[in-house]
């Protein structure tokens, strides 16, 4: 459902839609400080109520969409922005995995909501926390969480030039060599999620001298059985393993089953 | 939706906005008016839980700091230092003065980026007549931009000790994963001193726009730690200014959460009455322990405190900004770096505390720990939670203060400005704002 070009005072649309979320991916725009005026004389920024403008039915050509799908008002409300967007683009663990809260979808969330809030009748709240792709097509994902200004520099860019842009889901253990970390893996014995994250924060975690936990969700093809049979040799047990897989991107595909292979005692 | 020539009080009307703008999360407002009078009036707060209370159950303590930051994108700093104070409390773990100091840093540096993000990118937008701190740029260039710099040194110092402002990662139980070399060190203090006049500068500026002329002011309690010589950060005991005084363990007792239909934030009230908590509420119970670099360049700006005036919120943060730089300035001249950015400990089971100075306030947290070093239970109080009913006490006298009778925009754009004043940070608080007055 291509809308046509939306162009205002000649230039592009976008929009900044916000689901369930820390609000911490938008703050990829907000703190960018000078380059945030430079932009907004590139794109016209139509719809980020955060910042300011208020138009959540406009049709835009790029429609940057943070946070999961966790309540019938937006499990409605991402359709709409889908029609009314040329170009969408996910932004940040929570829009592109579920985020940290899809931990619900995996247990009763039920008791949850009653054990947080005395009348869950109140509330308008789903089961679950999905990622956006679940319910619409998805044009590009960044993951990340947070996501950083270079990812969405980067994309509008790209996007400006008329080329698709291009993501890097490498595994963080190739950045991480050419920073010239030393390995915390290897040289400290701690269960660093590199081996199987995607890399685009620069590898800080291992810069800090501690294990990456994968924010930016699982790498190309991961190799998750062995990369799981390495953390039993470190000492950890399957619940410490699973833990790592289901955190920030519990409900990537490949975290998910690798979680079950590990403590479900590893059938495949 | 104009309102008429003539009308009186006694019309009744209904107005509505989808999305309030400028502020962080999703949230509403509703308000009845019938017969001049306003019957109903509701800051309602929608942003769907993420139940994170629920899901921190049965998870490690070392994942706290990295799971708690995720409830904020513009506070998670506030997040981890509540919650590490609380775990070393159970451990009996004393991080010592050098992560005392790197931690009252970090946390400067979080003040600043979001204090210089409200002010210039959310509040600032209103009062100039424009819709975006993209607008401010083109009537106040110097100011706004002046604005981004302040907000960029906050990013900067979080950054030194967490790798990215936001959801750091330098931050463990214990102290840091990493101290900062003193190449590192040079290049920020550089920048501090730097901005240090700008945020002066700043002060002055937004005294002379005079915030506070725009409304009277009003009666409230306000609520902050106190710390016994320093302008509180991550320690202190909780205090009023109506004689309350107690150990944040004492909360509990003290004040009690509510849930209420219109809102997924618990509603906080101290004594059954509402209260405010940030930066005003700060300052009016700790100017006195502002350090004398901060007070000598304040000097004849007009901010009488303590202060009822909501409206000098905004002069109340530029304060603490200024305070954020000379505090972040002493602590880095005097920089060494350690042998190790953190201390042993021992894991045992207890119940925990923490207590400290988000940027829009309080943030207490409350955890049970096993022997295993597995979170029980979790319980943590917002700051915005905490001012909810307190926005509700605003909105009603401010609506009032300046008449129902007041055209519909007119009316609409005061209630927004109030509620932005508190710089709410509403995916905090739940666990969406638009704007229904109904008038029948």
């Amino acid at each position: 459902m291509a809308t046509t070009f939306k162009a205002v005072n000649g230039k592009p649309t976008v929009a900044i839609h916000k689901f369930s979320s820390c609000d911490g991916c938008q703050l990829a725009f907000l703190n960018l400080g000078e380059p945030l005026l430079q932009l907004a004389e590139l794109v016209e920024l139509v719809h980020f109520p955060e910042a300011g403008p208020v138009a959540e039915e406009a049709q835009v050509d790029i429609a940057f969409v943070e946070g999961s799908i966790s309540t019938q008002a937006e499990y409605a409300r991402i359709r709409r922005v889908r029609e009314n967007s040329r170009y969408l683009i996910t932004i940040g663990a929570c829009a592109t995995s579920g985020g940290l809260q899809a931990l619900r979808n995996h247990r009763d969330s039920a008791d949850w909501l009653a054990g947080v809030y005395a009348r869950p009748e109140y509330l308008d709240s789903l089961a679950t926390a999905t990622p956006i792709a679940e319910h619409v097509r998805v044009d590009l994902e960044l993951w990340g969480c947070p996501i950083n200004g270079q990812q969405v520099i980067a994309a509008v860019r790209s996007l400006l030039f008329g080329v698709t842009p291009v993501v890097n889901h490498d595994a963080l253990c190739l950045d991480c060599k050419r920073n010239g970390n030393v390995c915390v893996m290897v040289t400290k014995g701690e269960p660093c999620m590199g081996p199987v994250t995607g890399t685009g924060c620069g590898a800080l975690c291992p810069q800090m001298g501690r294990a990456c936990y994968a924010c930016y969700g699982p790498a190309e093809n991961p190799n998750t059985a062995s990369f799981s049979q390495r953390l039993q040799g470190l000492g950890l047990m399957p619940q410490q393993i699973s833990d790592r897989f289901m955190f920030i991107n519990n409900n990537a595909p490949g975290f998910t089953q690798a979680a079950k292979d590990v403590v479900g005692g590893g059938d495949d | 939706m104009s309102s008429g020539v003539g009308m009186t009080e006694s019309r009744d009307v209904s107005i509505r906005v989808p999305v309030l703008a400028r502020v962080e999360g999703e949230g509403a407002l509703h308000i009845d008016v019938r017969q001049g009078r306003i019957e109903d009036l509701k800051f309602k707060i929608f942003e769907p839980p993420r139940l994170f209370e629920k899901f921190l159950e049965g998870r490690s303590v070392h994942e706290l700091p990295d799971t708690v930051a995720r409830i904020c994108g513009i506070c998670p700093v506030a997040y981890q230092m509540s919650a590490v104070h609380a775990i070393e409390q159970i451990f009996g773990c004393d991080p010592g003065s050098w992560v005392r100091r790197m931690r009252r840093l970090i946390y400067c540096g979080e003040w600043l980026e979001s204090h210089a993000l409200h002010v210039h990118l959310l509040a600032l937008p209103d009062y100039f007549g424009c819709a975006s701190v993209v607008e401010l740029a083109k009537l106040q260039p110097e100011a706004a931009r002046r604005g981004l710099r302040l907000q960029g040194i906050g990013n900067k110092l979080i950054r030194m000790l967490g790798g990215r402002s936001v959801h750091p990662v330098g931050v463990r139980i214990g102290g840091f994963y990493k101290a900062p070399d003193d190449a590192q060190v040079e290049v920020v203090l550089r920048d501090v001193r730097e901005l240090i006049p700008q945020a002066t500068d700043l002060v002055h500026w937004l005294a002379e726009i005079n915030l506070a002329a725009r409304a009277p002011a009003q009666s409230f309690t306000s609520v902050a730690l106190r710390h016994a010589d320093e302008y509180p950060l991550n320690e202190g005991r909780l205090v009023s200014d109506r004689g309350l005084d107690i150990a944040i363990s004492e909360f509990d007792r003290h004040f009690v959460e509510h849930q209420v239909p219109h809102s997924t934030a618990l509603h906080c009230l101290l004594h059954d009455e509402p209260y405010l908590v940030g930066p005003l509420a700060r300052l009016n119970l700790n100017h006195d322990r502002l350090p004398a670099s901060v007070l000598s360049q304040i000097t004849g700006v007009p901010l009488a405190l303590p202060s009822t005036n909501m409206f000098d919120s905004a002069l109340a943060r530029a304060v603490e900004m200024l305070f954020c730089l000379h505090e972040a300035e002493s602590i880095l001249c005097n920089y060494q770096r350690p042998d190790r950015p953190y201390v042993d400990y021992q894991v045992q089971p207890g119940v925990g505390y923490g207590c400290s100075e988000a940027p829009r306030g309080t943030l207490w947290h409350r955890y049970e720990v096993d022997a295993d070093g597995r979170v029980l239970s979790a319980r943590l109080v917002p700051p915005t939670s905490q001012n909810q009913a307190r926005i509700e006490a605003d909105l009603r006298t401010s609506l009032q203060d300046i008449g129902l009778d007041q055209a519909d925009e007119v009316l609409r754009l005061h209630a927004e400005t109030v509620v932005r004043n508190y710089d709410p940070c509403i995916s905090c608080s739940t666990h969406f704002l638009d704007l229904r007055v109904r008038r029948d």
